[in-house]
């Protein structure tokens, strides 16, 4: 057998294929959030490879009941072709959140709020969840196998080491895991690697009359970018050259300078 | 540089190191601007954020994004940068200086192909330089560029570059580090960044983003096969083994070693999803596969090739950077991952701390945090053991206390074979105590003692949870009416009395159990709290009682045995729940109700309850000379 050098899309996707198995085989009780974008979906599509087909564990939607109708009717067809143990957490009201953050931060807000509910009701060790490095400075800090205090908090400043695939998995009781299998991917990989891999994606990612969107959050607080990409290589391409950031259109990064940071550090994904 | 396949080769992964004020961040966004990677919503944030607080713009913003670290001026864990360039990707991953966030330093590193260490012209090589330098080859880091940075304040002088520059390669040539090209910058205004220098005619070498892009992937040595078992999938009847190919190659038919067991077997299949009916798996690759005959694999294992197998050892030298608050002194007892394998460890001998002035190794009897130092450690099991020489990918281990992760390091050396290993954990003549059984297994004994009405799910309960246990590695029995009745209690009826001496014996056999280390589920109806009482006080503190609770009516529709309808029919005498009363502990440790949960959900409540009794607590794998 010859040597071969792995491409960027395999050596990525082997990656995030061991961690899956790694959270598998160490964390339990395990779940993954399923937000119905590209980035998530295509972090489902990785669970499916990891384990030939089944996707062993349940798949938990934060619902705010504010996600445009075209995510509702693609959470419903992926569910059924791809056999998925959906869980439906509806997210409590805006009126029970913090009222000093930003309107939009709020709103946001809801679904740490309907997060940790869930994790206390199922005392989860784990929840998978699809963010990346390269969305956001904060998130570019994290780990892969990322601990979480009993409210949710992360404590930024005294992340544990994280050596080599060596994962650490022990956290004490009450606490637990966010996994990140898609950490080192980039906007632009997961959309070369979903064309690639034929997965589905939401209509509403494809320009219809000179707007798409770019990045898919709640209606209220979500805007479509003006572009002509009607299909996932004219996204890429799109993508080569751009140089604004992907979550421009997400109201709650541009509140107030450090807003996502208080999301974060107060267990929003 | 291209793939088979003709799509883009992997990423190059460049930590950037040196000293906290040499200019590491500065140098970072200079590289991101000129390449034009410099995403222009993030550089307005960025500049407008500065404006907020009357800041005049520095490169260095760029990357101090976060609140708290825009405050200290410090970087305080790692980031990621991506770098879009024509021909592949690159990643730089800014590790921080100070020494206080060594650990964040050394995550940053263990990510990365090839390093750029960022040395100040004018302050000249620090202990942080060196310190980083060490950490590097630790790292398994060994491919770097040297920018000489900040070459504007030593008016661009060739004479001060050619002295940093050899001072810094005899110390990197010393720790083992191959320093590609030194280049000199001043990052600030971009020369030799990427750009050649208008300021320094007289260096004709590359740029720094020349000299990182040269650096390819000739870092990626594969060697002969070796796979860390991360665990194995059912799929009706097949066992499929998953890791990741470490290095080498796969393919059905070949024979492999299983480690530590030695077992050979064959690759029967490469499994895929969706199937594309590929029959050989590469270095890198996320593999499935499945072996011939009824060779057992379970995580933890090894797989190679037969020749060229990891050796078998309990005892290895290694080399550590120790990150724990408390020293590290010798007899101190640890757990140690490696590869996918968690085994427990004690510190045998501490050889030699390297001083990070001289860079020379000197004796020592305790290692504090942020020291590089040379230890024995000793292993209870057989481990299936690489050195930093050959596969370093699985001679890599992290040192854990309770739930922490105090250290990292490689192995150096593998110091015994197992045949001429002989425990001497413990000096013949000694009893073992509780304390060194429940270390030498990983977990403590206890004594799980079900109770309910028949057929409430006891057994099932019990067996699911054995089934689990076991494949994690646990040392676990049931015990329940089919074993014991047979024999220990075969000259027993169901009378009152003989059903109360029964349980008597189940709790002193079940007490037994635990005291020797294992895990003993014992599914009883048990109705009686007096003989359950009876049960706790045969095991102490080692007793857990969970009642598996289930309404009479559920119980009774259930019936698998048949025992209801005999009892209602009056052919069964004395049953629980019919004509037998049955007393509900008062304060059970866990109640598990199966009238309203399945049984794989019960079973994943129990499983919780039990790893969380038996786990040794953080600190009981210290030796009490700690």
């Amino acid at each position: 057998m010859q040597e071969r050098s792995p491409s960027l899309l395999d050596e990525l996707e082997a990656r995030s294929i061991a961690i899956l198995r790694e959270a598998y085989f160490r964390v339990s009780p395990l779940m993954m959030l399923w937000s119905m974008g590209k980035d998530s979906t295509a972090l489902l599509w990785l669970t499916r490879k990891a384990f030939f087909g089944a996707v062993p564990f349940p798949v938990v939607l934060l619902d705010t009941e504010m996600e445009l109708p075209e995510v509702y009717d693609f959470r419903d067809e992926l569910a059924a072709a791809w056999k998925l143990d959906v869980r439906n957490e509806l997210c409590p009201p805006e009126a029970s959140i913090d009222p000093s953050l930003p309107p939009a931060t709020r709103a946001a807000a809801r679904k740490t709020a309907g997060l940790r509910a869930l994790i206390d009701r199922g005392k989860y060790r784990g929840v998978i969840v699809g963010i990346r490095r390269d969305e956001q400075a904060t998130r570019a800090k994290e780990r892969i196998f990322s601990p979480r205090a009993p409210d949710g908090a992360w404590d930024v400043k005294r992340q544990p080491a994280e050596l080599w695939d060596v994962y650490h998995t022990d956290v004490p009781d009450g606490h637990h895991l966010r996994i990140h299998p898609l950490l080192h991917w980039t906007e632009l990989d997961v959309w070369r690697y979903t064309q690639r891999e034929n997965i589905p994606i939401v209509p509403l990612y494809l320009a219809r009359d000179g707007k798409r969107y770019r990045s898919l959050g709640e209606k209220n607080i979500t805007n479509p970018i003006a572009s002509n990409a009607a299909t996932i290589a004219d996204i890429i391409a799109e993508l080569e050259s751009t140089t604004t950031s992907e979550r421009a259109g997400r109201v709650m990064d541009h509140e107030a300078e450090d807003a996502f940071e208080r999301l974060r550090t107060g267990g929003y994904m | 540089m291209n793939s088979p396949s003709g799509e883009r080769p992997a990423q190059l992964r460049v930590v950037v190191v040196g000293h906290v004020d040499h200019g590491k961040s500065t140098l970072i966004g200079r590289l991101l601007h000129d390449t034009g990677n410099l995403n222009e919503h993030r550089l307005q944030e960025i500049r407008a954020a500065g404006e907020r607080r009357s800041v005049p713009f520095e490169w260095s913003f760029v990357l101090d994004a976060l609140q708290g670290e825009r405050d200290q001026a410090v970087t305080v864990d790692t980031t990621r940068i991506w770098l879009r360039l024509p021909q592949r990707d690159l990643v730089l991953i800014d590790a921080p200086g100070h020494t206080e966030f060594l650990r964040n330093m050394v995550t940053g590193a263990s990510e990365a192909d090839a390093a750029l260490l960022v040395v100040d012209a004018d302050a000249g090589v620090s202990e942080q330089t060196r310190r980083h330098a060490l950490l590097l080859d630790l790292i398994g880091v060994r491919s770097a560029v040297v920018a000489i940075n900040k070459m504007d304040l030593v008016d661009y002088s060739e004479a001060r570059f050619g002295q940093i520059r050899d001072e810094l390669a005899g110390m990197l040539q010393r720790i083992g580090i191959a320093a590609q090209t030194f280049v000199p910058v001043a990052a600030r205004d971009g020369d030799n960044v990427v750009r050649a220098s208008v300021n320094m005619p007289w260096y004709a070498g590359s740029s720094v983003l020349d000299a990182i892009t040269a650096l390819e992937s000739s870092l990626r040595a594969p060697g002969s096969l070796r796979i860390a078992v991360q665990g194995v999938l059912r799929r009706n009847l097949e066992r499929i083994i998953v890791g990741r190919v470490a290095a080498g190659a796969i393919a059905v038919g070949d024979e492999v070693l299983i480690s530590p067991s030695r077992v050979r077997a064959r690759v029967r299949s490469i499994e895929s999803w969706p199937p594309d009916g590929r029959t050989e798996a590469h270095y890198g690759d996320a593999v499935g596969f499945t072996l011939d005959g009824a060779a057992f694999v379970d995580r933890g294992d090894v797989i190679s090739s037969p020749l060229g197998a990891p050796a078998p050892a309990t005892e290895v030298r290694a080399r550590l950077v120790w990150l724990g608050r408390a020293p590290l002194t010798s007899g101190d007892r640890l757990g140690l991952r490696i590869g996918t394998r968690l085994a427990y460890v004690e510190v045998k001998t501490l050889e030699r701390v390297i001083d990070i002035d001289s860079l020379a190794a000197r004796d020592t009897e305790s290692v504090h945090a942020n020291d590089v130092a040379e230890v024995v450690l000793k292993s209870r099991d057989v481990l299936a053991i690489d050195t930093a020489g050959g596969h370093a990918g699985l001679a890599r281990f992290v040192l854990i206390d309770g739930l922490d992760i105090v250290g990292g390091g490689t192995v150096l050396a593998a110091l015994d074979a197992p045949n001429a290993a002989t425990n001497d954990l413990v000096p013949v003549g000694h009893l073992f105590d509780r304390d060194q059984r429940a270390w030498r297994n990983g977990h403590r004994g206890a004594v799980i003692w079900l109770t309910g009405l028949p057929a409430a799910g006891k057994s099932t309960l019990a067996m699911l949870a054995e089934q689990k246990l076991f494949e994690r590695g646990f040392q676990t029995y049931v015990l329940d009416g089919d074993n014991i009745r047979a024999g220990l209690g075969s000259d027993l009826g169901f009378a009152h009395a003989d059903r109360s001496e029964n349980i008597r014996r189940v709790g002193e056999v079940a007490a037994l159990f635990a005291d020797a280390g294992t895990i003993a589920i014992a599914a009883f109806i048990s109705p009686y709290r007096a003989d359950r009482d009876r049960a706790r006080r045969a095991a102490g503190t080692a007793f857990h009682e969970v009642y598996v609770k289930a309404d009479a009516s559920v119980c009774e529709a259930r019936d698998p045995k048949g025992h209801y309808r005999q009892a209602r029919a009056g052919t069964l005498k004395d049953f629980t729940g019919i004509t037998g009363d049955y007393e509900p502990p008062p304060h059970p440790d866990l109640v598990i109700d199966t009238s309203v949960i399945s049984p794989p959900d019960a079973a994943a409540q129990l499983l919780e309850y039990i790893e969380r009794v038996v786990r040794l607590e953080p600190g009981a794998t210290r030796s009490a000379n700690a």
